[in-house]
């Protein structure tokens, strides 16, 4: 893996790295680390994954360990049941959220149930990493932002890193967590900016979330891909907003965001999911129902619109961005 | 006791050799002027699709899945069809639409971003692209079963590649035609590569034709860079879907560019393998057919080459001219838009 920079930092080193490189790392280690993990997807292998993700891994560890599958996300999933079930940690790479859903039937009637069904007798320790949401300018089924869509199914847990420190840590944990994991990666954040990252491997735990900047005004709940524009816009509205960065949805950090919301008495939730049913509806709700006597006004979201994303040409108008986030901050902050 | 229950076995056929020259046990009888419009439509496949490539090199369109080599198929299979027939085609088939008819300009704007260029005028019955691979082989055999239920004479063809028969969605809609008996033909444009994965890799069956055995429906293979070939076999299968006959037709052909813009073929393929295909390309080879007919001459080729070059670069800007609504993603989600989705729009022009 190259590095734009190196340098050394105490005992470890610290690598400045690009959220791609993260996810490959942290594969990397992780199938190090445990000989049952093992990568399957379609072009994961010779390919190293379309965004390259998977890069170098079948040249290290070969083809029975990182494996090139035929073109069909159902048994990719289901397959990945089957090789837990004879003692492997499957990390299955679906190309694209998009590409998801024909195998929800293996995901949400068995995956998801395999624990209750055998009475807790069975761990499902998969992963199934996939690109998602949108900015990238790619074709129809390429940006996709389902996430409360797995939220909703019980016995999945769902995480979306937006650094590369996270996604390094979180697929770290996701990888040794005995519980079926969708891994989501905001695609346009795979090179759009380095972090340094320590080489050796470290666990981020899933449900705890990051508080990306403190403040008093309003409380900034997002994750995923719209983490980046909702710093920005903090930062235009000049108003003291504390955002927390999700990174975990189910397991969700409720503590941490009643703490907040018991501290500044308002809220804003920003995803690019679609509005109705999204997971803000969620947070809102919880908000409402254990934290409304902190509140000040209405809990306010920005989120994409009910439609499908749009095509390249207008991708940009249904993407929340830092403009439309900021209104939303000084708006709840007039209660 | 032990018997045998089944026996089958697949047909490969080829109309023109690598050099043109025909089979005439198996020649298509075709008028020249007929013969004239399928190699403008090849020609003019080819010159759309580069001109595409290049337009995405430099910027001004987006991820582009090019259709380079596999023209015999996207002109011959559709042509072999009747008007009213419809066509589902996938990302890489902008050559089927072509030739069905598609406006250029559209087809442009589509890659450009623009829904608007997926929405095909009255007449042009080609589906809009599955993205998704294979998951439109079920769509294409319900409509020829519905025709059928209505005693309609009308027929449809699916595209896809060797990729798409690795999904469950294929694997019912064939099963599907064949219990219901539906008028569909299932063009199989075999280019050797889904992605990196190779078809030795996606699949351990020496054909993809084959599968049709074990569905109870009629498979052919047959040399996907030979027009004519393809265009056999496509007119059988809609002689036989009227029957209530569905086939599948697996073509051999190749991919001769990427998977899309995004890819980089030279990290699973060798570019020798690349320059044998390009010895069987499938307008050449078409050409010296012509050729030998006495239908093809320089003039001709200059004639059809500037016709073709001419048409693209007007579409390409009547498309890049093209100013489309903002908010027009509202529109179509409803037949009338929920409430709570007219506040979304309503919102949305307001700029909040």
């Amino acid at each position: 893996m190259k590095s734009k920079s190196k340098r050394s930092c105490g005992v470890n080193e610290v690598l400045e790295i690009t959220l791609i490189n993260a996810i490959n790392q942290s594969l990397d280690q992780e199938m190090e680390r445990d000989a049952n993990a093992i990568v399957l997807g379609e072009d994961v292998g010779l390919n190293g994954g379309v965004f390259r993700a998977t890069e170098g891994l079948q040249k290290k560890y070969g083809p029975a360990r990182v494996i090139d599958t035929p073109l069909a996300e159902s048994s990719i999933i289901g397959c990945s049941i089957g090789l837990a079930l004879a003692g492997f940690r499957p990390v299955a790479e679906i190309q694209f959220a998009g590409f998801i859903y024909v195998a929800m039937n293996q995901l949400v009637n068995h995956l998801a149930r395999i624990r209750n069904r055998t009475q807790g007798k069975l761990n499902m320790p998969i992963v199934i990493r996939a690109p998602c949401s949108g900015g990238i300018r790619a074709l129809e089924h390429h940006s996709e932002s389902m996430e409360a869509l797995y939220a909703h199914v019980p016995g999945l847990k769902v995480v979306i890193p937006s650094t590369p420190y996270d996604a390094k840590g979180l697929l770290a944990s996701s990888i040794r967590d005995n519980d079926p994991v969708i891994f989501l990666e905001p695609s346009k954040f795979y090179r759009a900016f380095r972090q340094e990252v320590p080489e050796k491997p470290y666990t981020v735990p899933l449900g705890e979330a990051a508080v990306r900047q403190e403040g008093e005004d309003v409380t900034l709940v997002a994750w995923g891909s719209v983490v980046k524009a909702s710093l920005d816009a903090a930062a235009q509205s000049g108003k003291s907003v504390e955002v927390i960065d999700l990174r975990s949805i189910v397991p969700w950090d409720k503590k941490k965001v009643l703490e907040s919301v018991e501290k500044t008495g308002r809220l804003v939730v920003v995803h690019e999911a679609p509005h109705t049913g999204g997971f803000g509806a969620e947070i809102s709700a919880t908000v409402s129902e254990e934290g409304i006597f902190h509140l000040k006004g209405p809990v306010l979201r920005v989120t994409g619109y009910d439609t499908a994303v749009p095509l390249a040409k207008r991708e940009d108008y249904y993407i929340p961005n830092a403009q439309r986030i900021s209104k939303a901050i000084i708006k709840a902050c007039e209660s | 006791m032990r018997k045998k229950v089944f026996e089958g076995s697949i047909e490969y056929f080829q109309v023109l050799d690598e050099d043109g020259k025909a089979d005439k046990a198996l020649e298509p009888k075709l008028p020249e002027k007929e013969l004239k419009r399928m190699y403008e439509l090849m020609v003019l496949c080819r010159v759309f699709d580069k001109k595409a490539v290049s337009l995405q090199r430099q910027g001004r369109m987006y991820t582009y899945a090019p259709l380079e080599g596999q023209e015999a198929c996207q002109v011959g299979g559709p042509v072999a069809l009747e008007k009213e027939d419809w066509v589902f085609p996938t990302y890489r088939d902008n050559g089927a639409y072509i030739t069905r008819g598609a406006p250029l300009d559209l087809l442009y704007e589509y890659w450009m971003g623009f829904e608007e260029g997926a929405a095909m005028p009255e007449g042009v019955n080609v589906f809009p692209v599955s993205i998704t691979v294979g998951n439109h082989l079920p769509m294409a055999v319900g409509m020829a079963w519905g025709f059928r239920m209505r005693k309609q004479k009308k027929a449809t063809m699916v595209m896809f590649g060797d990729g798409a028969t690795s999904q469950g969605d294929a694997h019912e809609a064939m099963n599907f035609a064949s219990v219901y008996k539906a008028p569909c033909i299932f063009l199989c444009q075999n280019n050797q590569w889904a992605i990196s994965t190779p078809s030795a890799k996606q699949m351990c069956s020496n054909t993809i034709a084959q599968r049709a055995l074990g569905y109870g429906i009629r498979g052919i293979q047959v040399d996907g860079n030979d027009v004519l070939a393809v265009y056999k076999a496509v007119s059988e299968a809609r002689k036989r879907a009227e029957k209530g006959e569905p086939t599948l037709v697996e073509c051999i052909t190749y991919r001769m560019g990427l998977h899309t813009t995004a890819d980089d073929p030279k990290r699973y393929r060798s570019d020798k393998d690349v320059e044998a295909w390009k010895q069987k390309d499938p307008i050449e080879r078409f050409r010296k057919y012509l050729k030998g007919k006495k239908i093809w001459n320089e003039k001709y080729e200059r004639k059809v080459q500037e016709e073709a070059v001419k048409k693209a670069e007007d579409a390409v800007k009547k498309a890049e001219t093209f100013r489309a609504d903002p908010a027009k993603f509202f529109d179509f989600v409803y037949e009338k838009k929920t409430p709570a989705l007219e506040e979304q729009k309503q919102a949305f022009l307001r700029g909040e």
